[in-house]
C-alpha cells in the first residue's frame, strides 16, 4: 500500500528502536556487573565468583557456597547493594521526570529544595529527642514528612494557573535555601555530639539498609514506575512545550501535579531512608537523554538504570577508597559522577 | 465518518472575552462551516490567537455561546471537546530530543501505547511525504530549522484528523515555496474531509488565495466576514490597518492587494499610473 520510501523509513525506525533496546540491555549488564561487585566488597574481601555462587543460591538456582558466605551476603550486603540499586534508579528518575515537568536540564527533587527539606526534617527529629520513638523510625519519618511539606507548597504553586516553569524553579531554589538555613539553624543550636550525628545523616549512608526498609522502598518504587510509564507519552508530549502539549490534548495541570506527586512520594522514601545524595538526579537524565533521546518509553528505564550503576559503583568506590572504612556514599557520588558528566557534555556532537 | 458529523457547524455567539483590563471579544458572532478555510486577518494585538485559544477552551470566556452541532463547550467537558479539534500554536520552537518521526506521531497521542503499531507509524511517516519531507523521518528535531519545525508540527496536527483545524500563523517561518505546499495541502485536506478550518494570517495576498471566507477583526469586534473578493477593499485596509492600499484584481479574479509607501503620497500622480499599468502582475515587485 505504501511506497518504497515509506517502508524503508519504518525500517530505520525500527532499527532505531532496537538500537536504544540494545543500550538499555548494555547498561543493564554494566549495572549488574557493579552489583556483583558491590556485594562482592566489604571488611571481608570475597570472590566475584563465590558471590556468583551465593546470590545463584539465594535466588534458588543450583550452586553451593560455604554457610558463612551465605550469610554475609545474604544479611549483610544483599540488602545494602539492592538498596544502592532502588535508591540509585529512584533518583534517576525523580530528576528525569523534574527535568521534563520544568522543560529544564538543571532541574532535580535535589534542586527543588526536598532533599534539603528532608535533610530539615531528620535533622529537628534528632534535635527533639525522636519523640520518645526510636531513632531508626522517627528519623526517617521525620524527613519524610518535611519533604512532603516541601512539595506540598510546589504543588500548591503548581496549581495557579498561569504559573510558569521558570517561576516553579524559583520557587522550589527559595525553598532550598529555606530548608537549609532552617537546618543550619538547628545544626547550631544542636550540641557538638548531635551536629555530628545530623553531619552523618546529611552525608548519605546505604549501611542501614535492611530487608524490611528495602521492602518499603521497592514496593513505592514498583508502583510508581508503572505509574510513570502508563504516562509515558504524555510526558513526551509536554516537553513539546505546555501549549502544544494541551493541543494533543494533554491535561496539562492534571498530568503535572501527578507526576509532582509521585516523584515527591519516591524522593521523600529513599531519602528519608538513606539521608541525601544530590548528584544522580541531574546527571542521570542528562547522560539517558545523550544516549537514548527524550522518548520516555526508554528514557524513564535508561534514568533508572543509570542512576543505579552510579550509586552501586559509587557504593563499591566508597568501601575500598579507605581500606576497612566507609567512605560517605554522597560524596563519592560527586567524584565519580562529575569527570564522566563532563566527558560527556563536552564530548558531545551532534547525530 | 458519518453524516452528522460532517454536517456540524462551528458557532460563536455574542462571545465576550476580557484578559485584565483588555476587552479582546466585545461581542463577537459567526459561523464556520465544514469544507471552508476561514482566514481571520487583523491588526497585531486584536486577539487573535486569543480567540483561538477561546475556541479552544483554553481561555475563559465572560459571554457568549461557543457550539460545534450539538455540543458546547464547557468547562467539564473540555477534553471531550478538544478531541474534534487540531490546534496549531504559534510558537515552533522546538528543544526536544526527538526524532521528527516521533514528533509527528504525538499527534495521535492518544492511540499510542509502548510499542508502536506499524499503521501508525506508516501514517505518520505518509504525512511527512505528502508534505515533502519524509527525508527529515530520522532526524533529530532539535537540529532542523524553524521552517522544517513549522512543517513537522503541520504534520503533527494533520495527524489528529480533526473536525476542526486551527492554525496560529503557519507559515510565518517558511519559505515561498513551503508556504504553497502548507497552504495547497491544507486547501485540499480541508474540502477532501469536510474540515472547519480557521487559521491566522497576515499576509493579506496570500489570505486572499487561500481563504474561502476571511474574518476580519478589529477592536474585538468582527468587522467583515465574506469572501475574499467581497471583503479586501482598499477602505477596509485603511479602516483596519491604517495603511494606504490599492487592491486590484489579478488574472485569475482574485484580489491583489498592493501597500503605498506613507511617503509616496505627495508623490505626483504619474506614480499612481504607472502602478496601475503593472499591478495584476508579479513585475511589481
Amino acid at each position: 500500500m505504501h511506497s518504497q520510501s515509506i517502508s524503508s523509513a519504518i525500517q530505520d525506525q525500527r532499527r532505531s528502536e532496537k538500537r536504544r533496546w540494545f543500550v538499555i540491555c548494555i547498561l543493564f549488564i554494566i549495572l549488574a556487573f557493579s552489583f556483583v561487585l558491590d556485594v562482592a566488597t566489604g571488611p571481608s574481601m570475597l570472590g566475584v565468583v563465590e558471590v556468583s555462587r551465593a546470590l545463584m543460591q539465594f535466588f534458588g538456582l543450583p550452586a553451593k557456597v560455604d554457610v558463612t558466605t551465605l550469610v554475609i551476603v545474604t544479611e549483610l550486603r544483599l540488602p545494602i547493594a539492592i538498596m544502592a540499586v532502588i535508591v540509585g534508579g529512584v533518583l534517576g528518575v525523580g530528576g528525569a521526570e523534574m527535568q521534563t515537568l520544568l522543560n529544564n536540564p538543571m532541574a532535580s527533587p535535589y534542586t527543588l529544595g526536598m532533599a534539603a527539606a528532608a535533610g530539615f526534617g531528620a535533622a529537628l527529629m534528632l534535635y527533639i529527642g525522636s519523640l520518645g520513638l526510636s531513632s531508626n523510625v522517627a528519623v526517617p519519618i521525620g524527613a519524610f514528612v518535611c519533604c512532603m511539606l516541601a512539595a506540598c507548597l510546589l504543588f500548591a504553586l503548581a496549581t495557579m494557573r498561569h504559573i510558569t516553569s521558570g517561576q516553579l524553579i524559583l520557587a522550589g531554589i527559595a525553598l532550598l535555601f529555606l530548608f537549609q538555613s532552617m537546618l543550619s539553624l538547628v545544626q547550631f543550636i544542636a550540641s557538638p555530639e548531635l551536629s555530628q550525628q545530623i553531619l552523618f545523616w546529611l552525608f548519605g549512608s546505604l549501611s542501614k539498609s535492611s530487608w524490611t526498609n528495602l521492602a518499603i522502598v521497592a514496593s513505592v518504587t514498583v508502583v510508581s514506575m508503572a505509574l510513570l510509564m502508563n504516562d509515558a507519552w504524555r510526558l513526551t508530549a509536554l516537553r513539546l512545550g505546555e501549549e502544544r502539549a494541551k493541543s494533543l490534548g494533554v491535561n496539562v495541570n492534571s498530568l503535572r501535579l501527578r507526576t509532582l506527586f509521585i516523584v515527591a512520594v519516591m524522593t521523600a522514601t529513599v531519602t528519608s531512608f538513606v539521608g541525601i545524595i544530590g548528584f544522580i538526579g541531574i546527571v542521570a537524565p542528562n547522560i539517558a537523554r545523550i544516549l537514548v533521546g527524550e522518548d520516555q518509553r526508554f528514557f524513564l528505564p535508561l534514568s533508572f538504570i543509570i542512576g543505579s550503576f552510579l550509586l552501586s559503583s559509587a557504593s563499591v568506590l566508597s568501601k575500598v577508597i579507605v581500606p576497612g572504612a566507609l567512605f560517605p556514599i554522597g560524596i563519592v557520588t560527586a567524584i565519580i559522577g562529575v569527570p564522566f558528566f563532563f566527558w560527556l557534555i563536552i564530548g558531545r556532537r551532534r547525530r | 465518518m458519518n453524516q452528522k458529523i460532517i454536517e456540524q457547524s462551528l458557532c460563536v455567539k455574542n462571545l465576550h472575552v476580557k484578559i485584565d483590563q483588555l476587552e479582546l471579544a466585545k461581542g463577537m458572532s459567526f459561523d464556520l462551516h465544514p469544507g471552508e478555510v476561514t482566514v481571520i486577518i487583523g491588526p497585531n494585538g486584536t486577539g487573535k490567537s486569543t480567540l483561538l485559544k477561546t475556541l479552544f477552551g483554553d481561555i475563559n470566556r465572560q459571554q457568549g455561546d461557543i457550539c460545534f452541532g450539538e455540543t458546547s463547550l464547557n468547562k467539564k467537558w473540555l477534553s471531550k471537546w478538544r478531541k474534534h479539534f487540531g490546534y496549531m500554536p504559534q510558537d515552533i520552537h522546538l528543544d526536544i530530543e526527538l526524532s521528527v518521526l516521533e514528533v509527528v506521531l504525538l499527534g495521535q497521542l492518544d492511540a499510542l501505547s509502548l510499542r508502536l503499531n506499524e499503521s501508525m507509524v506508516s501514517e505518520a511517516l505518509y504525512a511527512l511525504e505528502q508534505i515533502g519531507l519524509l527525508h527529515l523521518a530520522d532526524r533529530p528535531v532539535n537540529a532542523l530549522s524553524g521552517g522544517q519545525c513549522q512543517m513537522i508540527l503541520f504534520a503533527q496536527a494533520m495527524m489528529r484528523k480533526p473536525s476542526i483545524l486551527m492554525l496560529d500563523e503557519p507559515v510565518s517561518a517558511l519559505d515561498l515555496h513551503f508556504q504553497q505546499v502548507l497552504l495547497d495541502h491544507l486547501d485540499r485536506k480541508t474540502k477532501e474531509n469536510r474540515w472547519i478550518s480557521l487559521m491566522v494570517l497576515h499576509d493579506l495576498n496570500l489570505a486572499a488565495q487561500y481563504a474561502d471566507k476571511l474574518l476580519v477583526v478589529k477592536d474585538g469586534l468582527i468587522v467583515s466576514h465574506g469572501a475574499p473578493k467581497t471583503v479586501l477593499t482598499p477602505e477596509l485596509v485603511k479602516d483596519v490597518y491604517g495603511v494606504d492600499a490599492e487592491v486590484t484584481v489579478d488574472g485569475q479574479g482574485i484580489p491583489f492587494i498592493r501597500t503605498r509607501r506613507s511617503s509616496y503620497k505627495q508623490e505626483p500622480d504619474n506614480v499612481k499610473t504607472k502602478l496601475k499599468k503593472e499591478t495584476g502582475v508579479s513585475s511589481v515587485f
